[in-house]
C-alpha cells in the first residue's frame, strides 16, 4: 500500500493540486464508485482507467445509458439507490434530477476553474451538479460529400438555408438529444422567438433527416449518407482523429455550455463519488480530454498550454468572444414546449416543410435570372405563412401552457390537444404557403 | 373422439386432470409474475388522468383524434403487411428447395438464410446503409455509371426493405419445420391418383404446412408491427411502436400517450395472432402416419438444379448484404462516401477480443437460459391449449403472445419498478441480479419458442397418444415418450429462434444492466457504437456475435437432418 502511495504521488507530481490530495487520503475512498454516463466508451475507458491510477483501492463502474434513459433509470431506482454519480452533457437533464432532488450538493475543492465559460456558468449555483468540460455547437460536414455535391463550406446557421444545401443536411430532434435543444435555444434566444424560428424552419426545410440518436448526425456525416449535421463540437473533433474526412465549424450566433457530473442522492459510496468529481476537476483529470478520442474544451484554462496549437480555447479565442449569453432559466422554463413545437411543426411535418422550401428555392432561382417584383412578394407571404409559430414567446413560458407538459394535477389543457392543434396549424400554413409559392413560381417563369 | 378416460369423470366445469390444473396454474403464475404484473404497472398510466390516478378513456379519444397518430398506425399496418409478403417471396423458394429436393448444403443454406434475424441492433441498419442506402456503395456506383440512384433505404419502402430482409427468416425456419413433418404418404396418394409438380405443391404440399407458414408469416407481422429500431435508423417517425418508444423515454413529461400507444400495439398483435389461429380452426392439419419422416426427397433435373442454386444464390446474396458489409466495416479503417472502404486493418478485432469475453460468456449463458425457459413454456402451453380441455387455456396463450407487442424499454421499466424494490438479504435489490435480464429476455422471446411448438404440435394427430394411453401409458409418459419426440423439430426451430434472436436483443437489457460484468454482447456493441472510433470494434464485435449465434444454429440444423435421417431409416 505504501508503495503504491509513493508511486502514486511520483506519478502525479506537481500537476496534481494539493487540496485534491489531502482530501482523497483524507476520507481514503475505496471500494467501488458506479456511475451513469451518456459518454460514449471512447471517452469513458481513458478516463476510468486515469482515474483508478490516480485513487488507487477505487474501482470505477461504468454503466452507458443515453441521458433520457439514465435519467429514467436514476428516477425509477431511487427507492434503493445503488448509483454514485451521473454524468453527461445536457444540463437540463441535471436540472431535472435536481427538481426531483435526486441529487446531492456538493463543493468541488480543486482550484482554477473560473465561475464562467462564456456567459454560461461552470457550476450549478445550487452546488448540486459540475461542469468539468465545455463543448460548443455548431456545422460538421463531410469533405469527400461536399466536393462530390458542390457544396460550399457553411460558416453560419442561415448559409444552411441556402438552396444549395436542400436534402442535405441533418440534426437531431430537440426533444431527444438535449444537445441539440440546447443549440436550437441559443438560435431562438440569439435572434429572439420569432426571427429565431424563421431561421429554424428555413434551415429545416433543407433536412435531409432528423434523428433520434446525437450520434445519428455525425454517424451519417462520417459515413457520406448525409453531407452536413448539426452537432456538439467534439463529435466532428474526435471523427477528424479517427481520420474521417470532415470538418466543423462554430457560427457566430452559438454558445459554449458545460458537460456535467452530480452526485446522486443517497449515493452508497460518498467518498469515491467525491473523489471522482475532484479527479475530473484536477489538472490531471482535465488533461485526459484533449485525447484524440475525446477532444473535450477542458474548463480549467490553465490546461489549454498542453493541447495543440490549434485547439480551440474558449477562454482566450476570440470568435468564442463574440458568443451570446445564455439563458438558462428561460430556456429550463420553456424545454418541453420548445421541444413538442419542433417536433410538431418540423420534425412530423417535414415533408410539407420540405416541400414549401423546393418551390421558394426554385422561384429564387427564377428571381435571380429574370427580377419580378410580384413574384417576389409573393415569395415573401409565403415566407411568412412558413415561419407563422401558433403560439407566442410569451405564451410558450405561460403556466398554462406548461402545466399541459408536466403532468401537473391542475386542470388544463392536455398534452394531445395542444398537440393536435399546433399540427394542424403548421399543415395549414405549409399547404397555404405552398399555394402561395407555386403561384410566385408561376409569375417569376 | 375415441379417447377412454383415464379416470373417473370429473365435474364438467374442469375438464383436466390434476396435474394438468397445476401446469396451468403454475405458467398463468409465472407469466402473472413477469409478464402481466411488470407491464401492468407501467400501463396503468394509459388509463388514468393527468397528475391523478383517476380511471379515464380520454387518452385513448386523443389517440383517434390525433392525425398523427392514425397515420402512424395505418402506416404500421401497410408495412406489416406487405413486409409479409416480401418475407414469403424470399423464405417459399428457399424452404421449398431445401426440403424437397435433395439438395447439396441444405443445412448451410438453412443456417445462412437464418443469419438475417440475428442481426444486432445498430449495426444492421448502419450496414445496409454502407451498400444500400443514398451514398452507399450501390447507389455511388450506380452514379458514377449511369448517372442514376435507386432509393432501396427511403421512406416506408425503405422500412419494408429492410424489414422483409430482417424478418424472412422466421417463415423460413417454420415453413422448412412444416414441410419436413408432411407426411410422406399424403404426397403418394396425391401422387398416385396423378397430382405431380406445381398442383401437388399449390394443393397438397403447402396446405398440409400451412401452420408452419402462418406461424411464421404473423409472427414477421407482429415482429415488423412491434419493431421501433429500424424505423428509428431510418428516420421513418410516422409508425405505431417509434412513437410509443419516444414519448415513453422522453423525459420530464408526464405523458399517458405513449403507454397508449402501447396498449394499442398490444391489442394489434394479440388480434394478428388471434386472425392466424381462426384461419385454421376447424380444418384438422395433423397426419398419423409418422413413419414417412417427411417429404420425399426428389433428384432435380439439371435444370432445375440450375434454376434452384439459381434463385437459392441469389436470395441469400440479397438477404446477406448487411453481414457482408458488417464483415466489411470490421476490417476498414475509414469508409465514407466511397464505394469500399479506403484500407483494411485487422486492429478493431485486437480490441474487441481483449474486452470482449465477458460479453460473449453472458450472452451464451443468458440466451441459452432463455431459450430453454421458452421451449418448455411453449411446449407446455402448446399442450394445455391444442390437447386440453381447461377452462381459460387459450388466455395463456394470448398473454404470452401479447409478449411479443410490448416494446422492450417498457417491460424495461415495469421490471425495475416491480423488482427493484425487493431486496435480498445482502441490501441488493432483485433487479440488478442478471437472472432478471434472462427472464425479460425469456418473456421477450417467448411467442417465438411458442408459436413453433404450437405449429408442430398441430400436425400432429391426437390418436398417436390416444394409442398409447390405450395401451397404458399415463398422460405424463405420453407426452414425453410420444409428443415431445414428435415435436423435436418444432421445439428446436423453437429454442432457436429464441436464443438467437435473444442473443442480440437491447432494448431491454439496456434498462436492467447494471454492472459491465453482467452485461450481453448487444450492451457492449451498444457502447462501442456510439463513437466515431468504436465504429469498427463495434462492427467487429456484431460479427463476432453473428458467428457465434450461427454456429450454434448450425449445429442445430445438423441434428434436426441427422434425427430426420434417423428416423427415415427406420422405416
Amino acid at each position: 500500500m505504501l508503495n503504491r502511495r509513493t508511486a502514486l504521488a511520483a506519478t502525479l507530481g506537481l500537476s496534481l493540486s494539493a487540496s485534491f490530495t489531502t482530501i482523497a487520503l483524507a476520507q481514503a475512498p475505496a471500494g467501488k464508485v458506479t456511475v451513469v454516463t451518456s459518454f460514449s466508451k471512447d471517452v469513458t475507458d481513458p478516463i476510468k482507467k486515469a482515474f483508478e491510477k490516480a485513487v488507487p483501492g477505487v474501482t470505477l463502474e461504468v454503466q452507458n445509458r443515453n441521458t433520457n434513459a439514465g435519467v429514467k433509470y436514476v428516477e425509477e431506482t431511487k427507492a434503493n439507490n445503488q448509483v454514485d454519480l451521473f454524468w453527461a452533457s445536457a444540463p437540463d437533464a441535471f436540472e431535472v434530477l435536481k427538481g426531483k432532488k435526486l441529487l446531492t450538493a456538493y463543493k468541488p475543492k480543486a482550484t482554477g476553474i473560473p465561475e464562467k465559460i462564456g456567459s454560461y456558468p461552470i457550476n450549478d449555483p445550487a452546488g448540486f451538479y459540475f461542469g468539468f468540460a465545455a463543448s460548443g455547437y455548431g456545422i460538421m460536414w463531410n469533405d469527400r460529400y461536399a466536393k462530390a455535391n458542390k457544396l460550399p463550406e457553411p460558416k453560419e446557421w442561415q448559409d444552411l438555408a441556402k438552396p444549395v444545401f436542400y436534402d442535405h443536411v441533418s440534426i437531431a430532434a430537440p426533444s431527444r438529444s438535449g444537445t441539440t435543444h440546447l443549440t436550437i435555444e441559443t438560435i431562438l434566444q440569439g435572434e429572439g422567438w420569432d426571427k429565431g424560428w424563421r431561421t429554424i424552419k428555413e434551415m429545416a426545410g433543407n433536412f435531409r433527416s432528423i434523428n433520434e440518436r446525437s450520434f445519428g448526425v455525425p454517424e451519417q456525416v462520417n459515413s457520406g449518407q448525409v453531407g452536413v449535421g448539426i452537432v456538439i463540437d467534439f463529435f466532428a473533433f474526435s471523427a477528424q482523429a479517427s481520420g474521417f474526412p470532415v470538418k466543423f465549424v462554430y457560427p457566430s450566433v452559438t454558445t459554449v455550455v458545460p458537460a456535467n457530473v452530480g452526485i446522486i442522492a443517497n449515493p452508497p459510496n460518498k467518498a469515491a463519488a467525491e473523489a471522482f468529481i475532484e479527479f475530473l476537476l484536477s489538472p490531471t483529470g482535465q488533461e485526459v480530454l484533449l485525447e484524440p478520442g475525446i477532444r473535450r474544451l477542458p474548463v480549467n484554462p490553465a490546461v489549454y498550454a498542453k493541447a495543440g496549437a490549434d485547439y480551440p480555447n474558449p477562454f482566450t479565442d476570440p470568435r468564442f468572444q463574440k458568443m451570446i449569453g445564455f439563458d438558462v432559466d428561460k430556456s429550463e422554463g420553456r424545454t418541453a414546449v420548445v421541444d413538442t413545437l419542433f417536433d410538431q411543426i418540423i420534425s412530423f411535418q417535414l415533408d410539407g416543410l420540405k416541400g414549401v422550401n423546393k418551390v421558394l428555392h426554385e422561384v429564387d432561382a427564377a428571381l435571380a435570372k429574370k427580377p419580378n417584383d410580384k413574384a417576389k412578394a409573393m415569395a415573401e407571404e409565403a415566407r411568412v405563412l412558413l415561419a407563422a409559430m401558433p403560439v407566442t414567446e410569451a405564451q410558450a413560458a405561460s403556466p398554462e401552457l406548461r402545466g399541459a407538459f408536466t403532468g401537473g394535477k391542475e386542470k388544463g389543457a392536455r398534452q394531445a390537444e395542444v398537440e393536435a392543434q399546433w399540427a394542424s396549424f403548421a399543415r395549414d400554413n405549409y399547404a397555404k404557403a405552398k399555394a402561395k409559392a407555386e403561384e410566385a413560381l408561376k409569375a417569376a417563369k | 373422439m375415441t379417447a377412454i378416460p383415464t379416470s373417473a369423470p370429473r365435474p364438467r366445469r374442469i375438464a383436466g386432470t390434476p396435474g394438468q390444473i397445476a401446469l396451468a396454474l403454475a405458467i398463468a403464475a409465472f407469466l402473472l409474475m413477469f409478464l402481466v404484473l411488470p407491464v401492468a404497472t407501467v400501463i396503468y398510466v394509459a388509463f388514468t388522468e393527468k397528475g391523478t390516478s383517476t380511471f379515464t378513456l380520454v387518452n385513448f379519444y386523443d389517440f383517434v383524434r390525433t392525425e398523427l397518430f392514425m397515420r402512424s398506425l395505418w402506416n404500421s399496418f401497410y408495412v406489416s403487411a406487405m413486409s409479409v409478403v416480401w418475407a414469403s417471396v424470399f423464405a417459399l423458394p428457399l424452404a421449398y428447395l431445401t426440403t424437397r429436393f435433395v439438395f447439396r448444403g441444405a443445412a448451410i443454406v438453412q443456417t445462412l438464410g437464418f443469419l438475417p434475424l440475428i442481426m444486432p441492433p445498430f449495426v444492421g441498419a448502419v450496414a445496409m446503409q454502407l451498400f444500400f442506402g443514398r451514398n452507399g456503395s450501390v447507389n455511388l456506383l450506380l452514379d458514377d455509371w449511369f448517372g442514376f440512384k435507386i432509393d432501396f433505404m427511403e421512406g416506408l419502402n425503405g422500412v419494408i426493405f429492410v424489414q422483409s430482409v430482417h424478418y424472412f427468416p422466421f417463415i423460413l425456419i417454420n415453413l422448412s419445420a412444416a414441410l419436413r413433418n408432411v407426411d410422406r404418404a399424403m404426397e403418394e396418394a396425391a401422387q398416385n391418383l396423378g397430382s405431380s409438380g406445381f398442383r401437388l405443391f399449390r394443393r397438397i404440399v403447402f396446405p398440409l404446412a400451412m401452420p408452419g407458414y402462418l406461424a411464421g408469416a404473423s409472427l414477421v407481422f407482429v415482429k415488423v408491427f412491434d419493431d421501433l429500431a429500424t424505423p428509428l435508423l431510418l428516420n421513418v417517425k410516422d409508425m405505431l411502436a417509434p412513437q410509443a418508444y419516444l414519448r415513453v423515454t422522453s423525459i420530464g413529461i408526464a405523458d399517458p400517450m405513449g403507454y397508449v400507444i402501447s396498449v394499442v400495439l398490444i391489442i394489434a398483435s394479440v388480434l394478428a395472432m388471434w386472425l392466424s389461429a381462426r384461419a385454421l380452426k376447424g380444418r384438422d392439419y395433423a397426419t398419423t402416419q409418422r413413419g414417412g419422416g417427411g417429404l420425399a426427397k426428389r433428384m432435380m433435373t439439371p435444370m432445375e438444379a440450375v434454376f434452384g442454386y439459381g434463385i437459392v444464390i441469389l436470395i441469400l446474396a440479397l438477404v446477406l448484404a448487411p453481414h457482408l458489409g458488417l464483415l466489411l466495416l470490421s476490417f476498414a479503417t475509414i469508409w465514407s462516401f466511397s464505394p469500399l472502404p479506403d484500407a483494411y486493418t485487422i486492429a478493431h478485432y485486437g480490441r474487441v477480443f481483449g474486452e470482449s469475453s465477458v460479453y460473449i460468456k453472458n450472452t451464451l449463458i443468458y440466451a441459452s437460459i432463455a431459450g430453454g425457459i421458452d421451449v418448455v413454456l411453449g411446449v407446455a402451453i402448446a399442450y394445455l391449449v391444442l390437447r386440453t380441455k381447461l377452462i381459460g387455456r387459450e388466455w395463456l396463450d394470448w398473454m404470452a403472445t401479447a409478449a411479443l407487442a410490448i416494446p422492450g424499454v417498457v417491460l424495461g421499466i415495469g421490471y425495475l419498478r416491480t423488482f427493484y424494490g425487493i431486496t435480498l438479504p445482502d441490501g441488493t435489490p432483485l433487479a440488478a441480479l442478471w437472472i432478471t435480464i434472462v427472464m425479460a429476455l425469456a418473456i421477450r422471446r417467448l411467442p417465438y419458442a411458442l408459436r413453433a411448438c404450437y405449429a408442430a404440435l398441430q400436425q400432429i394427430s391426437v390418436s398417436l397418444e390416444e394409442a398409447a394411453e390405450n395401451l397404458g401409458a399415463t398422460k405424463a409418459r405420453t407426452v414425453r415418450r410420444i409428443v415431445v419426440p414428435l415435436m423435436a423439430g418444432g421445439i428446436l426451430a423453437g429454442f432457436v429462434t429464441s436464443f438467437s434472436t435473444a442473443a442480440v436483443e437491447l432494448s431491454a437489457t439496456l434498462m436492467l444492466v447494471q454492472s459491465n460484468s453482467d452485461a450481453p454482447l448487444a450492451y457492449g456493441l451498444y457502447v462501442f457504437m456510439q463513437s466515431a472510433a468504436g465504429r469498427g470494434p463495434g462492427a467487429a464485435l456484431g460479427v463476432v456475435a453473428v458467428i457465434l449465434v450461427a454456429a450454434c444454429t448450425f449445429l442445430s440444423h445438423l441434428i434436426i437432418e441427422r434425427s430426420q435421417k434417423a428416423k427415415g431409416m427406420g422405416h
